[in-house]
């Protein structure tokens, strides 16, 4: 089953950073890098998006299934979440891991502080919040998440995200609530932290406004998302789009859907619906549903194009061979293509004249015109999952 | 994350009862499909269950963690999914047997 693909190209840089390492002497700048994960292997690519080029390959981070990245200020250190609690810190010039470690049992995500000092993981296993300082990966902060009613463990903690003014968002996904965590204070490695509860059931994943202003967390017991105004943080955490399905039956869920970034284009937000095969569109100034996108599955991520004229909207199983487009004006589909079994996540070029689909069940990374909507080129890859650009180092929420 | 209660067992058994027979089909899943299956084991069932199965969303479905859990009712979690938790409903996807044939994979050990 296992295949290793290596391009010559890959092929070539390896042979030529293990004889010699003179790739440290070649001047380089990194805005135009970044990481894809290998899921099973536990192995990540670094890649260039300037020639759509497979640069390295950087081996043994662990159990990758759900991995994610940050980029620390200087775009030159990846740090990357593994599904086993590792924290490894990627050197992304010298192709190799700068420092891993082990933080936890189980995690699901984290965030880099914005002076760029503090790396955040939230944990399932042990559920809490660990903080470590960005450069050597020493503990800051241990932060256990609330109990649960029956004291067997403590809260699983997802919708990790960075904050202005020093601060991580979680949410609680057992006992439902958001935490805002404060590191403002420079003159102790406490955090003050302040406990919105009752939020609503089971929030599985949130997104930060490209200003850092408002916090939404999906909720997945109930139809709805909790919203919090970061700038008025005393009026506490408000619900929109509450009971969005009423009176349906659900549809099975085969995969958690995600909120990544915010996904707001013409004063509308786009968000997956839960358990119904729809995009849902909230006007940004009332926070109403404005309209209900039917779509041909049930979205996972829905992203918009950095230039905000496109959704990109991918699927669960056993829809997950798809990807649609949304005008966002019109809010109509424009294209449904099929890259292939397995579409597990995208990313837009900085500009977002491209984009990226790793196609996991072909072991491939497809690279997307999204102005003709027209495949490009194909890179190799071993069950590739997530893919992440260095231009999200500059973007708060990333 | 909360365990089966006895009545939820009875409940689940007996709901699993009803549907074997209606469900079943000759044997064990064919070669080609067993693939398919241990496929979907581990990259669908892993999304919520760890690649690992070591847990993560869903709880760890290791053989220790197995042990001892009627396999019946086991099946019946994984074809009708447990209201009010994140575990889907599989029977669009699977049948009784497929199912039976996954927890016979987990009790194993699965590997990816
Ligand atoms: C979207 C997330 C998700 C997916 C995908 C998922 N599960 Fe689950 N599963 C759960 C959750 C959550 C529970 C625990 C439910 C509870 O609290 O009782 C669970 C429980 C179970 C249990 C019962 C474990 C026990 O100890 O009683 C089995 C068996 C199981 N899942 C098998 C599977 C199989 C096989 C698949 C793939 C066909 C699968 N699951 C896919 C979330 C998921």
């Amino acid at each position: 089953m296992k295949k290793i693909f290596l391009t010559p190209l890959l092929a070539l840089s390896l042979t030529a950073c293990s004889l010699s390492g003179t790739q440290e002497s070649a001047l380089r700048g990194t805005g135009d890098l970044g990481v894809i994960i290998e899921r099973a292997d536990g192995n990540v690519l670094i890649v260039e998006h300037s020639n759509n080029e497979i640069l390295a390959r950087v081996e043994g981070l662990g159990d990758l299934s759900h991995a994610s990245v940050v980029f620390s200020r200087d775009a030159r250190y990846g740090y990357v979440f593994g599904r086993d609690g590792g924290l490894t810190k990627i050197d992304l010039l010298k192709q190799r891991i700068d420092k891993r470690i082990i933080q936890g049992g189980n995690s699901i995500g984290g965030a880099i502080s914005e002076d760029g000092r503090l790396i955040a993981v939230g944990n399932y296993e042990p559920g809490g919040v660990k903080v470590f300082t960005a450069d050597t990966l020493e503990l800051v902060a241990d932060i256990p998440a609330t109990a649960l009613a029956d004291g067997s463990k403590n809260s699983r903690v997802v919708g990790m995200t960075d904050a202005p003014g020093q601060k991580f968002m979680v949410s609680l996904f057992d006992t439902g609530e958001i935490w805002i965590i404060d590191f403002s204070d420079k003159t102790t490695s406490e955090p003050q932290i302040t406990k919105f509860e009752n939020i609503g059931k089971q929030p599985y994943d949130s997104m930060l406004t490209p200003e850092g202003r408002y916090y939404m967390a999906g909720l997945f017991g109930e139809d709805g998302l909790a919203m919090l105004d970061l700038w008025h943080p005393e009026k506490g955490v408000t619900r929109v789009l509450d009971g969005y399905g009423k009176g349906e039956q659900p549809l099975p869920v085969y995969k958690m859907p995600h909120l990544e970034g915010w996904t707001v284009a013409d004063d509308k937000v786009f968000v997956p619906a839960v358990g119904r095969h729809e995009v849902l569109v909230i006007d940004q100034k009332t926070w109403q549903q404005k309209d209900r996108i039917e779509m041909i599955g049930q979205p996972v991520f829905v992203m918009a194009r950095p230039d905000a004229r496109q959704i990109w909207v991918n699927f669960a199983v056993p829809d997950n061979q798809y990807v649609q487009v949304i005008d966002s004006e019109t809010a109509e589909i424009i294209k449904t293509i099929e890259p292939g079994p397995g579409v597990l996540h995208m990313e837009f070029s900085p500009r977002g004249e491209q984009i990226w689909i790793s196609v996991r069940d072909r072991n491939e990374v497809q690279i997307w015109d999204t102005a003709t909507l027209e495949h490009l080129y194909t890179l190799e890859a071993d069950s590739p999952s997530g893919i992440f650009f260095t231009n999200r180092a500059h973007r708060i929420g990333l | 994350m909360s365990t089966f209660n006895k009545r939820q067992i009875r409940r689940l058994v007996l709901m699993a009862s009803f549907f074997v027979p209606l469900l079943a089909q000759a044997g064990t899943p064919d070669a080609n499909r067993q693939a398919e299956l241990k496929h979907l084991l581990i990259q669908d069932c892993g999304s919520c269950h760890g690649l690992r199965m070591k847990g993560g969303l869903g709880p760890a479905l290791t053989p220790d963690d197995l042990a001892g859990k009627p396999k019946e009712s086991l099946v019946a979690t994984i074809i009708h999914g447990r209201h009010g938790t994140a575990m889907p409903p599989w029977s669009a996807l699977l049948t009784e047997n497929e199912a039976e044939w996954l927890i016979d994979q987990l009790l194993q050990g699965v590997s990816p």
